[in-house]
């Protein structure tokens, strides 16, 4: 097991086509990480990088204590996992999972002990002699993870695992991650655009963004403290709202808004569309003061979401908000950064 | 079918009788033939059943060849053939899925320009360079001999296409993971592509041998030795003049044992045959 | 399209291309290029001496009453050939689209003459025309015909496409039963719930899907008919009678190794070469179109 460090890390393909524009992170040895951003935001990217799948066109990646920007993946003591899980169709669950450590030139019984115990661990025993394609998805993800647990590796890389299994599925594979990594403690880096995810998974999160890193840090602290309208935007459902306000972005999450008299009101709404979802109540709206929406003296054009309390009185027509001020975060329009006050 | 018409099913099933029959009907006169003597055939109308010299015309074609002809045994020509056929359906498979696998999983300076080399060898057939191609074969000193039948015939810009194109459709991730796994290029060829290119292989099989064994004007032109004969050029060299001097009995248990290997290896890989043959053409 | 990975070698790929290359170079690019440049050269008669003599090859192939002759018997020659196999696998590829029952049946037994080489489907057929005990030459003089491919050329040269025929039907049903069937059934029921009887749904849906199948095939045949059918006419007619059946291949052939007219088979050649690039062009194109649908 080993830390991971990466120091600027860029990466173009050509001269004015750049798709990581430096990314920086110290991963201690054992954490989990997710790299989480919607899609062609080269979190893929990123990570195919550190396998040694894509170049490295600018910085430096550390595993183990050892600069690995020239060396071939199966130099690099990694083990991968891909999105459509990459099984060789036509070997058996079995040698899927031992195809590495033949090539590695182990011997046959450390292979065998480590095929049986990578299948004990993931429930794949009585599966072994089976070729992919007998097998569902779930399986086959768990065959996946196998062939990286055999190899032993300092760092588990995962590209986007979890996006082929149903609702369901992805909820159990979740579930077994968390414990395997409990079990392993393995260094792991996680790719994935699903904000849940993310959130479950990570102990620490890289939220990217064209390229470049928005935000690094514990999932609680990244929703609580989103560095830049870009991850106030992408994390939370519905996400945190951005008002303008007195030339800057006033932020705050749809839960912190609760329902009030008109005359305490600090936000009136009109409300377009109601989602009753049981445990609570959303309510989507523009702020009043104009009703088409368009902007008024102060710009206010803006759409709000409010996470209301199931048995909040929600109907069309006006709605009056209030706040806790310390719930409030603030945005400077022009960069996106937050402003801490 | 979308409505029922009887006399539409029975003029379909008449149509395709018809044909298969049109279709079937100098195969079986040529093996009638095949089963005659020389003087059934001579007395005209020869007769349309198969008569009882079968074993003789057989075994003396297969062994000595014909009479007033090329006298050399067809079994001899066919053992040619075979040879001629596997080689090149091999050596086809080999060199172009190679070739292919280079083309495919690597970048590397002049790879688009091999590969319009490759193309445009589609575009020469032999029969377009008869005497230039002749000459380099025997400036080579390979005229009668089985390099000459084979190599010159062995570069495919089809097997390369079909190896190309089937290679595109592999998840680039199978390749990911061997690269992950510590696979060389040549072991993750050898272990990951080659299994999964096994019905691409079977399908060129199919078609490269039939190449391989129909082949004429090649080896017509570069066997003068009676020894080197393939069983095609050997039916040729059997007609002699006049038809009436032609011993026809022989001359067709020639062709029939000339166009038995092909027909049955068609028929009995049909699957990897009309794959092979729907899907070089794409 | 490209892979998106790829393995890294400074010498790995030039060694797999190389036996491929190798042999392409050597009895490909070599010879096609020295038939380019004898085609410019004059040799006299004991192979001594040689002269360039540019275009003059080309010009004596274009005045040659026996070249433009050969040029016309090739054309009618393919054009019979590509259009009689194409119509009747069409119709023998359409019925078998219809019937349900003994479908693979019709189909193996409609296939396995494409396994039958050239030259021994003529010899075949040869047999079966022969002037003097041909089965079918005794049932035409039964009604009056008197047959004879020997000295007759358009009986040569009916001989000579009916065995061409015959050879590439089996490719030519083969293919059209492929597209038939992946015509989709619901655009059939949808042309008959509007009332549009078996003759017209086909030319009125199916044949217009097929239309671009059709080029094709006409394409490929029309190569088959330039270069495959070598063996035909010289397991049969060698070009005869007078040359009735003397198409362009046989004839590089004839003049170069029969006559050893090198500068004048030589033209020949780069005359074919410069025709098959444009009928490899116009088919490419086709398959090009086909991959934008």
């Amino acid at each position: 097991m080993a830390a991971v460090s990466l120091k600027d890390v860029r990466k173009s393909y050509t001269s004015d086509l750049q798709v990581i524009h430096g990314v920086s992170m110290e991963i201690k040895d054992g954490e989990f990480i997710v790299i989480l951003g919607p899609s062609g935001c080269g979190k893929s990217t990123l990570l195919r990088m550190v396998a040694g799948l894509e170049t490295i066109t600018g910085g430096e990646i550390v595993i183990g204590g050892r600069v690995v920007n020239n060396l071939e993946p199966k130099d690099r003591d990694i083990a991968m996992v891909f999105q459509n899980y990459a099984l060789y169709p036509h070997m058996s669950v079995y040698d899927n999972m031992a195809y590495g450590l033949r090539i590695r030139g182990l011997a046959k019984v450390e292979i065998d002990t480590r095929v049986q115990k990578a299948a004990e661990i993931l429930e794949l025993k009585k599966f072994l002699g089976r070729k992919p394609r007998e097998m569902s998805g779930g399986q086959r993800q768990r065959v996946a993870m196998g062939r990286a647990i055999v190899r032993e590796p300092q760092v588990f890389l995962f590209d986007e695992p979890l996006s082929n299994l149903d609702a369901k599925l992805r909820v159990q594979m979740r579930g077994e991650l968390q414990a395997l990594h409990r079990r392993l403690g393995t260094t792991s880096l996680f790719v994935t655009h699903d904000q849940v995810e993310a959130m479950t998974l990570a102990q620490r999160m890289i939220v990217m963004n064209a390229g470049r890193a928005e935000q690094i840090g514990a999932p609680l602290e990244v929703y609580a403290r989103p560095a830049t309208t870009f991850v106030a935007g992408f994390i939370g459902s519905p996400p945190m709202n951005l008002i303008p306000k007195e030339g800057r972005l006033l932020g705050i999450r749809p839960e912190h808004l609760e329902p009030c008299a008109e005359s305490e009101a600090m936000l009136t709404v009109a409300v377009d569309l109601i989602e009753p979802l049981g445990a609570d109540t959303i309510v989507y709206g523009h702020i009043t003061g104009d009703p088409d929406g368009k902007p008024d003296g102060d710009g206010s054009s803006a759409r709000v979401a409010a996470r209301l309390p199931a048995n909040a009185v929600a109907q069309a027509g006006k709605l009056a908000l209030r706040y806790d001020p310390a719930n409030v975060h603030w945005y400077d329009p022009q960069s996106g950064k937050r402003i801490e006050q | 079918m979308v409505e029922n018409r009887p006399w539409l099913t029975f003029f379909s099933h008449a149509v395709l009788i018809a044909g298969v029959v049109a279709v079937a009907f100098p195969l079986y006169i040529t093996f009638v033939a095949s089963t005659l003597t020389l003087e059934d055939i001579v007395k005209v109308p020869m007769p349309l059943v198969p008569g009882p010299h079968f074993w003789e015309n057989y075994s003396q074609v297969l062994t000595a060849g014909s009479e007033r002809g090329a006298a050399a045994p067809v079994g001899r020509m066919m053992f040619n053939s075979l040879v001629m056929a596997l080689v090149i359906a091999f050596g086809k498979i080999a060199i172009s899925i190679i070739a292919s696998f280079a083309i495919v999983y690597f970048r590397f300076p002049l790879r688009n320009f091999f590969f319009w080399m490759i193309f445009i060898t589609l575009m020469l057939p032999v029969e377009v360079r008869i005497i230039p191609t002749f000459k380099v074969a025997s400036d080579l000193g390979i005229l009668n001999s089985y390099v000459g039948l084979t190599l010159p015939l062995i570069a495919s810009a089809t097997a390369t296409f079909l190896f190309r194109q089937f290679f595109m459709t592999v998840p680039d991730e199978l390749a990911e993971a061997a690269r992950v796994d510590g696979a060389s290029p040549m072991r993750f060829f050898v272990d990951v592509l080659l299994p999964l290119s096994k019905t691409s292989i079977a399908a060129l099989f199919v078609i490269q041998f039939i190449y391989g064994w129909n082949q004429y004007l090649w080896p017509l032109l570069i066997t003068t030795d009676e020894s080197m004969y393939t069983a095609v050029i050997g039916i040729k060299r059997m007609i002699t003049g006049g038809d009436a001097l032609t011993e026809w009995h022989l001359v067709m248990a020639t062709a029939i044992l000339a166009l038995l290997p092909p027909a049955l290896v068609v028929v009995l890989m049909q699957k990897w045959f009309v794959k092979g043959l729907v899907e070089t053409e794409k | 399209m490209e892979k998106r990975v790829v393995f890294r070698s400074a010498w790995l790929p030039y060694a797999l291309v190389a036996p491929q290359l190798a042999i392409t170079i050597v009895f490909f690019f070599w010879p096609a290029f020295q038939a380019a440049w004898f085609s410019f050269q004059l040799q006299d008669a004991f192979g001594l001496k040689t002269e360039f003599v540019g275009l003059r090859n080309f010009a004596e192939l274009f005045n040659d009453p026996h070249y433009l002759k050969s040029f016309k018997i090739t054309a009618l020659f393919s054009v019979l050939v590509a259009v009689i196999g194409i119509a009747v696998s069409l119709l023998l590829a359409t019925m078998a689209d219809r019937v349900l029952r003994g479908a693979l049946a019709y189909k193996t037994l409609l296939i396995w003459p494409y396994a039958v080489a050239p030259a021994v489907a003529a010899v075949l057929w040869a047999f079966l025309f022969a002037p003097s005990v041909g089965i079918i030459t005794f049932a035409l003089k039964q009604i009056g015909v008197e047959w004879n491919y020997v000295l007759q050329g358009d009986q040569a040269m009916a001989l000579v496409v009916i065995a061409s025929v015959w050879k590439q039907i089996s490719y030519n049903f083969l293919f059209f039963l492929a597209w038939l069937q992946s015509v989709p059934k619901s655009l059939i029921e949808a042309a008959a719930i509007d009332g549009a009887g078996p003759m017209r749904r086909f030319w009125t849906v199916v044949f217009p899907l097929l239309a671009p199948t059709t080029f094709f095939l006409l394409v490929v045949n029309m190569v088959y008919a330039f270069f495959e059918t070598f063996g035909v006419i010289d397991a049969t007619t060698q070009g005869g009678p007078a040359g009735a059946t003397q198409i362009l291949v046989y004839k590089v052939y004839h003049d170069g190794f029969k006559s050893q007219d090198l500068g004048g088979s030589s033209a020949q050649s780069v005359v074919l070469m410069i025709i098959v690039i444009a009928l490899t062009v116009i088919q490419f194109r086709f398959v090009e179109r086909k991959v934008h649908y």
